[in-house]
């Protein structure tokens, strides 16, 4: 019983508790605010050596094991540990890991900057390839799609000016009453563009944001009335 | 399987091929661009143009190496207004991994202005929990940073010893590419009115505008684009202004991609419902 309602009554307290710190900032209640956010800050600090020792013990027996990939799981201990290794020697050494001069520095900047980049600047590759395989006109609302993005790609990227001054060049010798330094201004692909993400987009976003708050809402006040208890469960 | 049923079925391998052609050639070749500012680029310029000199601006490197390619040109285009326009800079980051990409670009920037460490900028490094240190910078930054990241009291910098919370901070700029931006949006500028400038990736750029036409962000620089438009306000060209013709070619060879597919499907379709 106890074990069941303890929790329940803490989670209850903590979340009036904090509730109240939020609309009266005076004291005691906004130093309590300020006392809780520190025991977050020093909990997410924490979670830090929780993944290490998570991560660690994962692929030391997947390594003790010889399961498949073990190999891929060695290399990634023996990163981790020169990693930290190097942080630690570099904090000593030069008062902080980040130091120019520092040996962390080094692997970080010839390492881990470009894998890191490496590994994002594939996923181009991938997008253009499923772009190119999904994007389909099937139906109205994918035609649309469809136009909009192809609209934002050029309009974000200089070609689409250059387009845009052939396509006003061509638009002068067809109507020569249009001015063609006012037809190189309007710049179309790029207004399209800025009218899409400040009016359409930003309205779904804004829905889509307003939804995501209230189901925010809801999920906490099931978990403060002890309704929704799955994080209970072990 | 005639022509149109292969077009919309081209191996990938050739698109891998054509995208890696017109993104190397671009660089080889170094094309002069056109850059046209968007509004939101120069609202943000505008932000710290309009400071007043030996205003304080904190700048938190809110991405990772992953963006840096995309994000990296922004923080030395404002770090390079910033000092020019003679402001005390901020630095520190949400982001472990992102810190040492902020002390490289100062190390690259603050020697060309002749900027100081501690005396025109400082760097007070990271600390977990970025939801409670936003709260928390807004009663007193010293609760979280005592020290800059090498150790030193941040009140033995002449600068800093007048900066205690949101209030001696003329603008925060976040330089993100992910939901951090978000975060210091709703805690700094929603809860103590923080004027804020969001600098993000190309993919994020679409959420902040959300904020932007709210008035709750003053700008946005967003994406490659973005920033070599900031890098043109400037007027010092770097790696964004390098990028954007590959990037160009290659939004090129996409829509040209797609309307070769999309015409190969259409006419395909057609041929299978006869």
């Amino acid at each position: 019983m106890l074990n069941r309602s303890l929790p329940l009554l803490i989670v209850l307290f903590t979340a009036l508790l904090l509730i109240v710190a939020f609309f009266i900032p005076h004291k005691p209640f906004g130093d309590l605010e300020s006392r809780f956010l520190n025991w977050y800050a020093i909990i997410s600090g924490f979670t830090f050596l929780l993944g290490l020792d998570s991560l660690t013990r994962h692929h030391l027996l997947k390594v003790f094991r010889q399961e498949k990939g073990w190999f891929y799981s060695l290399l990634l201990v023996i990163s981790l540990f020169a990693t930290l290794g190097l942080g630690l020697y570099s904090w000593f050494k030069f008062s902080s890991p980040f130091a120019l001069r520092a040996p962390f520095m080094w692997l970080y900047k010839y390492m881990i900057i470009p894998l890191q980049a490496t590994m994002f600047a594939t996923l181009a590759f991938f997008i253009f390839s499923a772009a190119y395989r999904a994007f389909r006109v099937r139906n109205l609302a994918a035609t649309l799609l469809l136009i909009a993005a192809c609209l934002v790609m050029l309009g974000n990227v200089p070609l689409g000016g250059s387009i845009w001054r052939y396509l006003s060049q061509f638009v002068h010798l067809i109507f020569p009453q249009f001015d063609l330094t006012t037809l190189y201004r309007v710049e179309l692909f790029a207004l399209l563009k800025d009218w899409l993400l400040a009016i359409p987009q930003a309205a779904a976003g804004r829905g889509i944001g307003i939804g995501l708050a209230l189901g925010g809402i809801a999920m906490a006040l099931r978990i403060i009335l002890g309704i929704e208890r799955t994080y209970l469960s072990s | 399987m005639n022509l149109w049923e292969r077009i919309t079925t081209i191996d990938r391998r050739i698109i891998y091929l054509l995208l890696t052609i017109v993104v190397i050639t671009p660089l080889i070749i170094k094309p002069k661009i056109l850059v046209r500012v968007s509004q939101p680029v120069r609202d943000a310029f505008n932000a710290v143009d309009q400071l007043p000199a030996y205003s304080v601006v904190m700048i938190s490197i809110d991405f990772d190496p992953s963006s840096a390619p995309e994000v990296q040109p922004m923080l030395l285009a404002i770090l390079r207004h910033a000092f020019k326009k003679d402001l005390k800079v901020i630095l520190t980051g949400q982001l472990a991994l992102g810190l040492p990409i902020g002390e490289i670009a100062l190390n690259q920037v603050a020697p060309e202005y002749s900027k100081v460490y501690g005396k025109d900028y400082v760097n007070i490094g990271y600390r977990p929990g970025y939801s409670a240190l936003m709260v928390g910078i807004g009663r007193e930054i010293r609760d979280f940073f005592k020290t800059d990241y090498r150790g030193t009291p941040l009140d033995s910098f002449e600068f800093m010893r007048s900066v205690h919370n949101y209030q001696d901070i003329a603008l925060l700029v976040s330089l993100a590419h992910g939901a951090v931006a978000d975060a210091w949006i709703q805690f700094a500028g929603a809860r103590f009115k923080q004027k804020i400038i969001v600098g993000c990736t190309g993919v994020n750029a679409p959420g902040m505008f959300q904020y932007y036409s709210a008035h709750q962000i003053e700008g946005i620089i967003g994406g490659l684009q973005g920033a070599s438009e900031y890098e043109a306000l400037v007027q010092k060209p770097g790696s964004a202004t390098l990028g954007m013709p590959a990037q160009s070619t290659a939004h090129g060879l996409l829509i040209l991609l797609l309307i070769i597919g999309n015409i190969g499907f259409l006419i395909s379709r057609k041929r299978g419902k006869r």
